[in-house]
C-alpha cells in the first residue's frame, strides 16, 4: 500500500488558520509530499513546532506532534531524539523563531550534527504578532517596528547553517513546489542537521507593509531574485547584488550526535 | 546488605534520580548544581542511559520535556540564575501535563548574588515562577540520605500526578558530605511511567499521534478558549490541589503538648533540631514541624496547630517568604514571627534558642 501525501495530514483540521494567500500551506504540503515520497511510517515521525504562523503547522500532521515555545523547538527536539533515535523528527519554524530567540539553539544544534530536519518558513517577518521586525527582514525593508526602514542587515539562513556545522543546507522558495518536495526529501534521507530554508510570502504584513500587496506578485518576486546556486558562482559581484542564491548548498557526511552519544554508552557498558 | 558511605548532596540528588529510574539529563553548569550533571555525565552512559551538556538552562528543560515525552523519566538540575531561565517551560510542562523533575540548588540573592552561599530564597519563585495559574509540587530536603529519598519522591509524584516537580536543595546540602546509608534496591518505592491513562497512550512513537501544546486545549491535545479553557486550566490545577492532604509530607515533633512552635524546612531544619533540643531540656514547651513538602501548601495543618500554640516562629535563609503562608494559615490565632538571615551563613542553634527565651521571657513578663 502506498502512502499519499493526505496521509501525513489532519485533513479533518483543514482549513488552517492562515490568510489566504500566505505561503505556509504551501511549504506544509510539501513536507506532506516529502514524507509520502519516502513512505515514512507516520506513528515514527514527530513534528515539532515553535510559536508563530508557521510553529502552526505543527497541528495539521498526523503524526506525533508538539507545538512548543517561541524559539525551542529545536532544544525539545534535541531531547525526543536523544530518548527515542528511532524517531524521524521534523521541526517546522519561523525565521524569527529559528534565528531571533532560538538562535542560540539553532546553531548549536547545527554545531552538534543532531540528526533532526529543520524547516524553516522565512517570510522575513514576524507574522504571528502583526508585522514586526524579524532578523531576516532586509535592510531597507519596512515592518510596524521599522516603519522607516529596516537599518539593520538580516542574517543569511543558510550561509549561517553552514559556518555552524550542519551537514545538510539547501534553500528554495515557495514559489517553487517541487523543488521543496525534493530538499525535504533530502534532508528527511540525511543523516545530520539538515536545514532547509524557504522563502515564502506573507502577504499581510510584509506585503502591505512594502507595497506588494498581491500574493501572486510576491512569488513572481521570488522567481526574479533568486538565481541558482551555480548560476549565482558564475555571475559578477556586480550582477550578484539583490539577487538571492538557490539550491543544495552542501551535502556531506560527518559523525551525528546521536550515534556518537550511544557509541559512547556502549564504551562506558564495557568499561 | 546496606554499606556507610561519605556522600555529598548533589551525589546522593544523582543516585536517587537513577534510583528513581531517570535515564535522561540535560543541564548546563551552574553553582553549586553542577555536580549533579557530572555525576550522572559518568554513570548515566553505564546505564544506557543520556546526559548531556546544553547551550543553556532554557535548552536543558526543553530537551527534559521533549526526552519525557518519548517516554524517559528526565530531570534537570541548576540554581538561581537558571532556575530563572527555565520558568516559561516550567509552565509549559504544567500545561502540558509532563512529568518532569527540577533540582534547585538555592544560592544567594536574585542576579549572580553569591555562588556560593546558601539561601532559600526561591520558595516563592518555585511556586509562582512562571506565568499564570498553574500546578506544581514542591519538595525539600535537610540531610543527605534525605536529598536522596525526596528526589526518588520527586519522580514518583511527576509520574503520578504528570505535573514539573521541583525540589528545592541549597548551597550547603547540595556540597555537605555525610556519612549515610543510602537506600538499597527495593527499599524505596518507584512509580514507573504509564503507557496509557483512561485508554490513552501517553507516548511518542506509539502510533498514537499525540498532539501537545501549550495552548489551552482538551483531552485532544487541540486548542479550545472560553468555558473549555476554564475548565482546562481548573483541572490541572485542582489535581494537585484537590489531593494536598494526600501530598502532605511533615514530621511533628512535641506538638501535643507546645506552647512554642517553629516551623521550619530545607537546611535550617538541622539547626532547629538542636535548639528544640535544649530547649526542651531548659523546661521550654517547645514542639517543631519540619515541612518536606512546600507546595501544595499544608494550610490545614498549619491552621489546626496554630489554634492551640501561643506563638510561632519561623526561621528561613530569606527575608520572609513561606512564613507569609504561614501567618495567612494561622490566620491570627497565634502571632507568627520571623528569623531570617542573608549574610550566606546559616542559622545557628543559639540563634533560634536565643530568640525563643527572650520571646518565652516576654510572653511570661506580659501574663504576670
Ligand atoms: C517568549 C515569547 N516572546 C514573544 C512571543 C510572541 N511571539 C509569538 S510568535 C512571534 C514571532 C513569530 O515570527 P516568526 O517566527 O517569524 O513566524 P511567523 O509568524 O512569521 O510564521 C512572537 C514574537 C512569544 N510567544 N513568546
Ligand atoms: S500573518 Fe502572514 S505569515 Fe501569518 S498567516 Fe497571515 S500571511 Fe501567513
Amino acid at each position: 500500500m502506498t502512502r499519499d501525501y493526505r496521509q501525513y495530514l489532519r485533513v479533518e483540521k483543514l482549513p488552517h488558520v492562515w490568510c489566504p494567500g500566505c505561503g505556509h500551506g504551501i511549504i506544509t504540503h510539501a513536507i506532506a509530499s516529502a514524507m509520502a515520497d519516502l513512505q515514512l511510517d507516520p506513528d515514527q515521525i514527530a513534528v515539532l513546532g515553535g510559536i508563530g504562523c508557521s510553529g502552526r503547522a505543527s497541528f495539521l500532521f498526523q503524526t506525533d506532534a508538539m507545538h512548543t515555545t517561541h524559539g525551542r523547538a529545536v532544544a525539545f527536539a534535541t531531547g525526543l531524539k536523544l530518548a527515542r533515535p528511532d524517531l524521524h523528527v521534523l521541526l517546522v519554524m519561523g525565521d524569527g523563531d529559528a534565528l531571533g530567540i532560538g538562535g542560540n539553539h539553532f546553531i548549536h544544534a547545527c554545531r552538534r550534527n543532531i540528526d533532526l530536519t529543520a524547516v524553516i518558513y522565512n517570510n522575513a517577518i514576524y507574522g504571528q504578532t502583526g508585522g514586526q521586525l524579524a532578523p531576516t527582514t532586509p535592510t531597507e525593508k519596512r515592518s510596524t517596528t521599522s516603519p522607516y526602514g529596516n537599518v539593520e542587515h538580516p542574517f543569511d539562513i543558510a550561509r549561517l547553517a553552514m559556518a555552524a556545522g550542519a551537514t545538510y543546507v539547501a534553500r528554495t522558495t515557495s514559489f517553487d513546489f517541487p523543488e521543496i518536495v525534493r530538499f525535504v526529501r533530502r534532508g528527511m534521507a540525511h543523516k545530520g542537521f539538515s536545514v532547509i530554508e524557504v522563502l515564502t510570502q506573507c502577504p499581510t504584513y510584509y506585503g502591505r507593509l512594502n507595497d506588494l500587496r498581491d500574493p501572486s506578485q510576491m512569488l513572481y518576486e521570488f522567481k526574479s531574485h533568486t538565481v541558482s546556486l551555480e548560476e549565482y558562482h558564475q555571475m559578477s559581484p556586480e550582477e550578484q547584488a539583490g539577487k538571492i542564491p538557490i539550491g543544495e548548498f552542501l551535502c556531506e557526511e560527518r559523525a551525528e550526535f546521536i550515534e556518537s552519544y550511544y557509541g559512547l554508552c556502549q564504551l562506558g557498558r564495557s568499561a | 546488605m546496606n554499606k556507610q558511605e561519605f556522600v555529598q548532596g548533589n551525589e546522593a540528588c544523582a543516585r536517587g534520580a537513577l534510583y528513581a529510574g531517570c535515564r535522561f539529563f540535560a543541564g548546563y553548569p551552574i553553582t553549586p548544581s553542577s555536580e549533579i550533571m557530572e555525576y550522572l555525565a559518568r554513570e548515566m552512559p553505564k546505564v544506557g542511559g543520556v546526559c548531556v551538556q546544553l547551550e543553556d538552562e532554557i535548552a536543558s528543560i526543553s530537551a527534559v520535556i521533549g526526552a519525557s515525552w518519548g517516554g524517559v523519566k528526565a530531570m534537570t538540575a541548576t540554581s538561581g540564575p537558571g532556575f530563572s531561565l527555565m520558568q516559561e517551560n516550567i509552565g509549559y510542562a504544567a500545561i502540558t501535563e509532563t512529568p518532569c523533575v527540577i533540582v534547585d540548588c538555592q544560592r544567594w540573592g536574585p542576579s549572580t548574588g553569591q555562588p556560593t552561599k546558601a539561601a532559600q530564597g526561591d520558595v516563592m519563585q518555585a511556586r509562582w515562577g512562571t506565568h499564570g495559574d498553574h500546578p506544581v509540587i514542591v519538595l525539600t530536603a535537610s540531610w543527605v540520605r534525605e536529598v536522596f529519598e525526596m528526589t526518588v519522591l520527586a519522580f514518583n509524584l511527576a509520574e503520578i500526578y504528570r505535573v514539573p516537580v521541583i525540589l528545592l536543595l541549597d548551597e550547603v546540602l547540595a556540597h555537605l558530605r555525610e556519612n549515610v546509608t543510602l537506600p538499597v534496591a527495593g527499599e524505596l518505592e518507584v512509580v514507573e511511567r504509564l503507557e496509557k491513562t483512561n485508554g490513552r497512550m501517553l507516548n511518542f512513537g506509539a502510533g498514537a499521534h499525540l498532539m501537545i501544546t501549550g495552548m489551552a486545549h482538551d483531552e485532544t491535545g487541540f486548542p479550545v478558549q472560553g468555558e473549555k479553557a476554564a475548565q482546562h486550566l481548573k483541572r490541572i490545577v485542582g489535581k494537585i490541589e484537590e489531593h494536598k492532604e494526600r501530598l502532605m509530607r511533615y514530621q511533628g515533633f512535641y506538638l501535643d503538648d507546645a506552647d512554642f512552635l517553629v516551623v521550619s524546612y530545607g537546611i535550617t531544619s538541622r539547626a532547629v533540631e538542636a535548639a528544640v533540643e535544649r530547649l526542651r531540656a531548659g523546661g521550654v514547651p517547645i514542639g517543631w514541624l519540619d515541612l518536606k513538602i512546600l507546595w501544595p501548601f499544608p494550610d490545614k495543618l498549619i491552621r489546626e496547630i496554630a489554634s492551640h500554640v501561643k506563638y510561632i516562629l519561623v526561621p528561613e535563609l530569606n527575608l520572609g517568604q513561606l512564613v507569609r503562608e504561614i501567618e495567612r494559615a494561622a490566620a491570627g490565632q497565634a502571632p507568627v514571627a520571623h528569623l531570617g538571615r542573608v549574610d550566606g551563613s546559616l542559622i545557628t542553634p543559639e540563634e533560634i534558642c536565643k530568640y525563643v527565651q527572650d520571646e518565652v521571657a516576654r510572653v511570661q513578663r506580659v501574663c504576670l
